[in-house]
């Protein structure tokens, strides 16, 4: 019954979909907006959101009760699994997580419908037209070819489980993350898209699509974040990046939306940069559903390929298509009829992000590249991969430099500025940089990436903070806080990465119980190996006591588990966290001559990567809480006067020169 | 100095820049894949024309039965990797995959070195019957031999 009941919602919320894009193609046809049908626009787009709802939480629920006769629930879940896995479980899997998408989308353009009244009318029903149209392409891959509530028509006794390296809490936060950011930028879509179409691309698109941006991007940056300290601890490989083609998926679309999120800057506050801010809208939006076809086609083998099912790749690949084609065929048709926005010289704020932006946009080329060139040869029968040597030095080309760029853009006043003016403080970081980079290349004997990433680490995280030098503290703007925090995030994870990849240690040993190892500081000793059982695993625990540079004893319990539905194998590492780094602990196989594999690693700082990526997340949080709170006071007071947190830094502020 | 530039010619001068840089990219890109690129390679196509010592490739085939050897550090293996038409010893030091067994699909990264012998950095074992590694998806072991056939044709292109 709750099945029934989920997929009716799901067909109904179709059929409201198909009103929507109707309704609201007609209000964006009429002058004023309003249109026969138009009026049932937005209380379509809200029902959708209820409905959706019902259809996601009636799946929660028959993955909550294990019911055996629904396909999806018999083939993933497994009546013997923790609750917390049964409801994680309703989404890892291609059906469960495509109607988790439908449903953040549906529940973003209820919120849009409901909320969202600082566009002119005609622009907001050609928006609506816009979201109900890529989410009509959502709703009939669901129904038609992933129907997630399908029965069958013999129950069987038992469910088959859900894939071991999947049961783990960080699964029942990081599809809903990333999800929610790919939606977000589906919104920035539709807004570029009704902006297109009424001819409306204005500030004040800017200001009403920033937000989405911003949510957008905080949540891929959350996503990402958390996407890499899983795979740092739960494939236990003791890297943290693999440039794996899944996780070039996720990083895409982030730096799609970095890029926006700046160029939107722009176009809110100085009503520059129009053409591009659009392209930037369906560029980033074309990297979402591209992560989204490259992650569940099946053409790339994953924990996340649920689906190696070609019909469900070929519909994605046409709805990418008809998408990103579609609104290249509009932006070549309406590109032309944008006009030229504000002018601004090369040295100031506008140009610092326009270089921001094309480095972004390289990087992001490059990234893409290398994702899909072992895709475009495997058609030509040539079966290459394509890792670090490759991603690292080449992405670190634009990467560093933007890093320059970082430093010195916020410094620089809108429209029109002079480096004179900016020399005294550019110097100073530009010191502090030398001196990292000279100290450290005397001695130790690092890579030259390494190297570079230390010093440009130590001038940000001082550039990062500059903007508020001689401000009122207390009356800065959220949002210039948010800037600054954001741009420390970036010299904090940069600093992780430099400081792992030029100081990490490894040691590698089969040791006898009582044997004792060492790496780096660390040194420790197997006191035992036991075999224990959790719900559905079996596993073997080295059980190690390890000591810091001969301090206090800590424990370490590294496990080997096997799971047995499905039959699978998994490595549990043992992490010791200290202030200065983290100590990995995995343990392998037992040899023959019944000593144990051990691999430990020595990181230094290397959780300042993870730490960095929140901190660049909270940046955007405060940003966009700055952003929210303009806006209502806005509303109040109805004052529409330009972005006050947008200008830079007071002019008597600065220091004469 | 920029700012001597009227507003035209800056925005043109931007336009220049981007142009470059995003060209520059992709051209470096492109230099940089086909030299960075790995290419997979089967024992047969290793036996019929071996890649350059040092060269990052990837290695696929079976591990031959009977073949796997512990050194007496305890953490070095050796195996060889076979496809019917060729054998290739492989030196690997780390912790085994999970599931790395004789007679199973295996595909190792790693170069080849001066001696003729696979020194592999990293492992990719059938993780179970789901999880393959990509090269060599959901095929049995005749399949795989063929498939293997196919590759050295196309690869040797």
């Amino acid at each position: 019954m709750i099945a029934e009941i989920g997929l009716a919602a799901l067909w109904l919320s179709a059929a409201l979909a198909v009103l929507q894009l109707l309704g609201g193609f007609a209000g964006a046809r009429a002058a004023d907006g309003i249109a026969p049908l138009s009026a049932l626009v937005r209380p379509a787009a809200t029902l959708q959101a209820f409905l959706c709802t019902v259809a996601f939480f009636s799946l929660v629920y028959l993955f909550a009760v294990t019911d055996l006769s629904v396909r999806l629930v018999a083939i993933n879940s497994h009546s013997m699994k923790p609750m917390i896995f049964k409801l994680s479980g309703t989404w890892g899997n291609h059906e469960g997580s495509m109607l988790l998408w439908v449903t953040v989308m549906a529940m973003a353009g209820g919120l849009i419908a409901m909320i969202e009244r600082r566009l002119a009318e005609r622009t907001m029903m050609a928006t609506l037209a816009a979201q109900a149209f890529v989410a009509l392409g959502f709703y009939a891959f669901l129904i038609l070819s992933s129907n997630p509530f399908e029965r069958l028509t013999e129950v069987p006794l038992e469910g088959n489980g859900l894939n071991p390296l999947l049961q783990d809490i960080g699964l029942a936060f990081h599809p809903p993350t990333l999800y929610i950011g790919y939606v977000g930028l589906s919104v920035a879509f539709s807004f570029a898209v009704g902006a297109l179409l009424t001819r409306a691309v204005t500030p004040d698109f800017a200001r009403v699509m920033r937000p989405w941006v911003l949510a957008a991007w905080i949540f891929l940056t959350i996503g990402i974040t958390a996407g890499s300290y899983w795979a740092y601890y739960e494939l236990g490989w003791g890297g943290w990046w693999f440039w794996d083609p899944v996780e070039n998926a996720s990083l895409m679309p982030w730096l799609a939306a970095t890029a926006l999120l700046h160029s939107a800057s722009v176009l809110a506050a100085r009503d520059a940069l129009r053409t591009w801010t659009i392209m930037l809208g369906v560029i980033a939006f074309s990297m979402s559903m591209l992560g989204t076809f490259l992650v569940r086609s099946g053409i790339l083998t994953s924990v996340h390929a649920f689906a190696v099912d070609p019909e469900r790749g070929s519909f994605i690949l046409a709805l990418l298509i008809l998408y990103i084609g579609g609104a290249l065929v509009i932006f070549a048709l309406r590109a032309n009829t944008i006009a030229e926005g504000e002018r601004f010289s090369l040295v100031s704020r506008e140009g610092a992000l326009v270089v921001n932006n094309i480095a972004l946009s390289a990087i992001l080329g490059i990234v893409l590249l290398g994702t899909l060139y072992p895709l475009l040869t495997e058609a030509f029968d040539v079966r290459v991969s394509v890792g670090p040597p490759y991603f690292n030095p080449v992405g670190a080309i634009f990467f560093l430099p933007m890093i320059v760029i970082l430093m010195v853009g916020p410094l620089l006043r809108w429209r029109k500025d002079q480096f004179r003016r900016i020399a005294k403080p550019v110097a100073l970081v530009g010191t502090i940089g030398t001196a990292v980079l000279i100290g450290v290349a005397m001695i130790t004997d690092i890579g030259i990436l390494p190297l570079l990433g230390l010093a440009l680490a130590a001038g940000l995280a001082i550039a990062s903070f500059a903007p508020m030098y001689k401000r009122a503290l207390r009356r800065t703007p959220l949002a210039v806080w948010g800037m600054c925090v954001a741009h420390f995030g970036v010299a904090v994870a940069l600093f992780g990465m430099a400081a792992d990849s030029a100081f990490q240690q490894e040691r590698l040993v089969a040791a006898s119980v009582g044997d004792v190892v060492e790496v780096g500081p660390w040194a420790g000793r197997l006191d035992s190996v036991n075999a224990l059982a959790g719900q559905n695993w079996t596993a073997m625990q080295a059980n190690m006591m390890l000591s810091y540079e001969g301090g206090a004893e800590h424990q370490a319990r590294p496990q080997s588990r096997n799971f047995w539905t499905p039959e699978m194998e998994t490595s549990e590492v043992a992490l010791l966290t200290r202030w200065n780094g983290q100590l990995y602990v995995a343990v392998g196989n037992q040899g023959v001559d019944g000593r144990w594999q051990l691999r430990l690693w020595w990181k230094p700082f290397v959780t300042f990567i993870w730490y960095g990526g929140l901190l660049i997340a909270f940046g955007g949080a405060l940003a966009l809480v700055g952003r929210v709170i303009g806006d209502l006071r806005r509303r109040r007071y109805g004052t529409d006067a330009d972005d006050h947190d947008e200008i830079p830094i007071d002019p008597e502020a600065q220091p004469a020169s | 100095m920029s700012t001597g530039l009227k507003p035209k010619h800056q925005r043109l001068a931007l336009l220049v820049v981007a142009l470059v840089a995003l060209i520059g990219a992709t051209l470096l890109a492109i230099y940089a894949l086909r030299d960075q690129a790995s290419y997979f390679y089967v024992p047969a196509d290793i036996a019929a024309s071996p890649p350059e010592p040092g060269q990052a490739i990837r290695l696929g085939g079976m591990v031959e039965t009977g073949s796997i050897a512990t050194q007496p550090d305890g953490i070095t293996v050796q195996f060889v990797v076979e496809d019917g038409e060729g054998r290739v010893p492989v030196t690997y030091t780390g912790i085994l995959p999970d599931l790395f067994v004789e007679g199973s699909g295996v595909v190792a990264d790693g170069r080849m070195d001066a001696d003729g012998t696979f020194v592999a950095d990293n492992l990719l074992a059938k993780h179970d019957e789901n999880y393959m590694p990509k090269e060599l998806e959901g095929m049995t072991t005749a399949e795989m031999r063929e498939e293997m056939q196919s590759t050295v044709t196309g690869s040797s292109q």
